[in-house]
């Protein structure tokens, strides 16, 4: 193949093609690298250190993320000196990290607690002052909790790479150093969307949706993986149940139309599926203004009905058709062909947004 | 210059701070009230920081005279005796041309080639940097040789980067004029930020010409299309003066559109940093320029290929370029002739801290610290020990008396643990406690990171904090090995050099003066009796006079004693603030 670089990894043979790095032929060779900053959907940042490795020729360690492979590269991703700085990131981490993972919400799809599992890591040598910063959760649907933050700024960039709405960003410095919005401002007064994909990104429990709060951790829900009911963009979604109830979304990075992106409504709009207030079957409308269920049969034969009387009496311009965005583009095509051409009206909308 | 006498008064930063400006005031009275024909100036400045306001007098038929510590109300004697008289003031004479005099040794063991300037001409006159060669390197380069011949003259000269890391200067610009894009930009870093380090704002006030061809020629070497010279807020007059020099030499054609009818253009602006000592980093100075926060990134991509706005950027340290036109208009083989084989040139150290002439000092590289300190600084003041030098600031290393033939260049110091730097050498005397020195500059760093990188946010924290207990005599057997792990990890894990450097203060006072640690450790004990947790204060019956001073002064009321006989403290009231020590004229108070 042209173009083709060959690298060695571990003493394993690897190649892979311009431009792409250390880290990703390292895992496309099932290498394991660990990291913390690094997300597939942003642009390589290199502040974890966790991914450092050895470049045979190079002065110093080289962060996987970042360093483009070459031809010929020979690279050890794991030496004393690279598993020393490893367990010394991870234990400073948690030097000034919550003992929280009994209740954390990101227990089991932490991050760093899988990183301290691996490493064996109890307890800090590194023990000091703690931040104590308060949670901010003054929206309905983002809860943030600075004193988790690990800082890898994966909000950050993917507000500002993906989102494009950049609300978040670093401000103080050394030990102070916190990831905040414009002024500290709630989310509410920011152009935040609301979207989560911060959420989405955030490798340990600092960011968390406020609605699946307490309602199932990683390992005890059932996790299927659908299409959002809601535009025809179709994204591919993940749905946490527990109890046969939907208790989060979530969207996999390597799947579907969106890999991994989400919208507000996608992300946080699924309440409605067990909501007392959700129409289970039709209801027809009586003379006295009570509404009475009936079967779809009955239903679809009343309207059927009506229809063609109306468009008897008064002509095919007195009905009007209005579809929703929740279709996909296929239903919709469908919809407008039948006011057309079935009706016989041009009067055909769309609600356009949902 | 004219023929004229004349007095020039130092207003740099270090004059005006000194009370430069009342002095300039009162000359200026005394000469209009006399109508005397003096041409009155401000220059630069001088070096002699440890002894300012300076003011030089040249007066025709007499050697050139700087006065030192000159106050306002000794202008009038200074006036009459030497202006009008014709007498040298011998007592306040810092320097007579010619002659020798205490202090001369300061300039006479100096080499000065970035400093030529300071001092000597009107930083706001460009007529004054005209008139001592400048703009002629430029004139040289744009009329007679290529870019690549520029080039090749800078490589050849051995020029490295003064910023403090030294790499080659020519092969710098080699790579960055090899860069394609549509845009190319100079950068002169100008953010110097270390504590005790002003050489940087020394030249860019006392000489800002220098900089400004010296980025001009580099500009064109490298095909440069802009330029910016991030230079620090808090160096107001540099600023002004370095915005004045642009505009200046935009309306004699030295910069700006088709430079002295060659072709080439350029233009500079000055862009102000905020205060971040991280911006001197060269990717988080150009997010700084960009307008965005200033955090450094890994490199590769290196600025040269991908630097401002993604385009090809060169960056130079103000030293660095100050440098150029002088290697121009002397050629290369000149400047190579002077150093060691691997440091060509001169550097220029502040030398500050406990040295008797604290200021500017510009050395030939080899130099050895015991010449900079003892020959050029006169040694330690009020007679006390030499104990250690902080070379190259946070970053840089504690270095012993032993190292003290240790020459100045950039493969000796590393060797020893230290770093060139930006130039900063802090002297300590045995009333330092090297932990605490340690502790100072990890202070200072952990402040100033940026936080994006794990092992320099919080690294540098859990360091101090392992310092402070320490002082405190709270330090355990094992802090000593977990501070080093600790260090050698940050060193090696950080993602920038202000990570990579913070450990130095500690690891090198770990490695020269590691008995200090075992006695607060395991002693509970100060040796330098300054740490406030580990020491009481004392009166010693011996020598107390009882004179009363310390007892008036105590803001504690901790002394007391009857007039004319011995004093004592009470331990309990006093709060350690070591103001009886500062007022006893007798040494009679003392740690334990």
């Amino acid at each position: 193949m042209s173009g083709e670089i060959r690298l060695k990894i571990d003493g394993k043979a690897c190649s892979g093609l311009k431009g792409e790095t250390i880290l990703e032929v390292a895992r496309r060779n099932e290498i394991w690298i660990p990291t913390l900053c690094y997300d597939e959907r942003l642009e390589p940042y290199g502040a974890c250190r966790l991914c450092l490795v050895e470049v045979k020729g190079a002065r110093g360690l080289l962060p996987a993320c970042t360093t483009e492979i070459t031809e010929g590269m020979e690279v050890r991703t794991s030496t004393k000196r690279i598993e020393s700085i490893r367990r010394t990131v991870i234990e400073l981490l948690l030097s000034d990290h919550p003992d929280d993972c009994m209740t954390c919400e990101s227990a089991g799809s932490c991050v760093l607690q899988d990183l301290a599992y691996r490493y064996g890591v109890k307890r800090s040598p590194y023990a000091g002052e703690t931040h104590k910063y308060g949670i901010l959760n003054g929206n309905p649907l983002i809860e943030r909790d600075p004193n988790k933050c690990v800082l890898c700024g994966r909000c950050v960039r993917i507000c500002e790479e993906v989102v494009g709405a950049g609300v978040y960003g670093f401000v103080n410095r050394g030990f102070d150093a916190i990831v905040s919005t414009p002024y500290d401002h709630s989310l509410l007064d920011t152009p935040c969307l609301f979207c989560g994909q911060c959420i989405s990104a955030c490798p340990v429990g600092a960011l968390t949706s406020k609605i699946s709060k307490g309602k199932g951790r990683y390992w005890d829900v059932k996790k299927t993986d659908t299409i959002c009911p809601y535009c025809g963009v179709g994204c591919t979604i993940t749905l946490w149940t527990k109890e046969n109830r939907i208790v989060n979304v979530t969207a996999p990075i390597d799947k579907g139309v969106n890999k991994g992106d989400l919208c507000v409504k996608g992300r946080f709009g699924y309440q409605f599926v067990n909501s007392p207030d959700r129409l289970k079957s039709p209801l027809v409308r009586q003379r006295d203004g009570s509404l009475k269920r009936v079967s779809w049969k009955k239903a679809v034969s009343y309207i059927a009905e009506n229809f063609a009387r109306i468009r008897e009496q008064y002509g095919p311009d007195s009905i009007a058709g209005l579809a929703s965005a929740r279709c996909t583009n296929e239903e919709n095509y469908v919809f407008q062909k039948f006011i057309r051409a079935a009706i016989g009206t041009n009067n055909v909308d769309h609600c356009a947004r949902l | 210059m004219s023929g004229k006498d004349r007095v020039v008064v130092g207003l740099a930063t270090c004059g005006i701070a000194a009370g430069g400006v009342s002095v300039m005031e009162e000359i200026r009275r005394e000469i209009k009230k006399r109508n005397l024909g003096v041409e009155v100036a401000e220059t630069g400045c001088i070096g002699y920081c440890f002894a300012e306001v300076l003011v030089e007098i040249q007066k025709a038929g007499m050697p050139k005279v700087i006065y030192g510590e000159v106050k306002p109300n000794d202008v009038p004697l200074i006036v009459e005796g030497h202006l009008i008289e014709g007498k040298i003031l011998r007592d306040k004479a810092l320097l007579i041309e010619g002659r020798k005099t205490p202090e001369a040794d300061f300039l006479k063991k100096q080499k000065r080639i970035v400093l030529a300037n300071c001092g000597l001409i009107d930083p706001e006159n460009i007529d004054d940097y005209i008139a001592t060669g400048g703009y002629e390197a430029l004139k040289k380069v744009l009329s007679g040789m290529t870019p690549e011949q520029v080039r090749e003259e800078i490589l050849a000269s051995g020029l490295r980067g003064r910023g403090g890391a030294g790499f080659p200067t020519g092969q710098k610009w080699n790579l960055c004029a090899m860069a394609q894009g549509k845009d190319k930009y100079i950068v002169c870093n100008a953010d110097e930020g270390d504590p005790g380090a002003f050489m940087d704002r020394s030249v860019l006030e006392g000489d800002p010409h220098a900089v400004i061809e010296g980025m001009i020629i580099g500009g064109y070497a490298i095909g440069a299309t802009h330029g910016y010279i991030y230079c620090r807020a808090e160096y107001p007059l540099a600023v002004r003066r370095l915005k004045k020099a642009i505009a200046d030499a935009t309306s004699r054609g030295f910069l700006g559109k088709n430079i002295l009818s060659s072709g080439y253009s350029l233009d500079i602006v000055v862009k102000e940093g905020a205060g971040a000592f991280v911006c001197g980093e060269e990717t988080a100075l150009i997010a700084s320029i960009e307008g965005k926060r200033g955090m450094p990134r890994p490199r590769p991509p290196f600025p040269a290929n991908k630097g401002i706005w993604g385009m090809p950027t060169n960056i130079n340290n103000v030293e660095t370029f100050a440098n150029v036109p002088w290697i121009i208009r002397n050629r290369a083989k000149k400047f190579a002739k002077m150093g060691t084989v691997g440091s060509k040139g001169t550097k220029v150290f502040c030398l500050t801290g406990k040295v008797r002439r604290g200021g500017l000092a510009e050395v030939e590289m080899g130099t050895t610290l015991r010449e900079v300190i003892f020959g050029v600084g006169g040694g330690i003041k009020e007679g006390r020990k030499f104990k250690a030098v902080q070379i190259g600031g946070p970053s840089g290393g504690c270095l012993p008396e032993s190292l003290l033939d240790t020459p100045v260049d950039y493969d000796s110091l590393p060797a020893a643990g230290a770093i060139m730097g930006s130039g900063g050498m802090v002297v300590v005397d045995d009333t330092t406690c090297m932990v605490d020195l340690a502790k100072y500059f990890l202070t200072f760093t952990q402040m100033e990171s940026c936080g994006k990188c794990v092992p320099c946010r919080l690294g540098t924290k859990r360091m101090l904090e392992i310092l402070t207990r320490i002082c405190k005599g709270e330090g355990k057997p094992e802090d000593i090995d977990l501070l080093e792990k600790l260090a050698i990890d940050i060193k090696e894990g950080s993602l920038c050099q202000l990570g990579g450097t913070a450990p130095n203060p500690v690891l090198t006072t770990l490695r020269y003066f590691r008995d200090e640690y075992v006695a607060h450790i395991r002693d509970k004990r100060c040796p330098a009796g300054l740490c406030v947790d580990l020491v009481t204060f004392h009166i010693d019956p011996e020598k107390c006079t009882g004179c009363g001073v310390c007892l008036k002064n105590c803001p504690s009321g901790a002394i007391s004693g009857e007039r004319k006989k011995p004093h004592v403290i009470d331990e309990d009231k006093c709060i350690k603030c070591r103001e009886c020590i500062r007022r006893c004229r007798f040494d009679a108070v003392y740690t334990v």
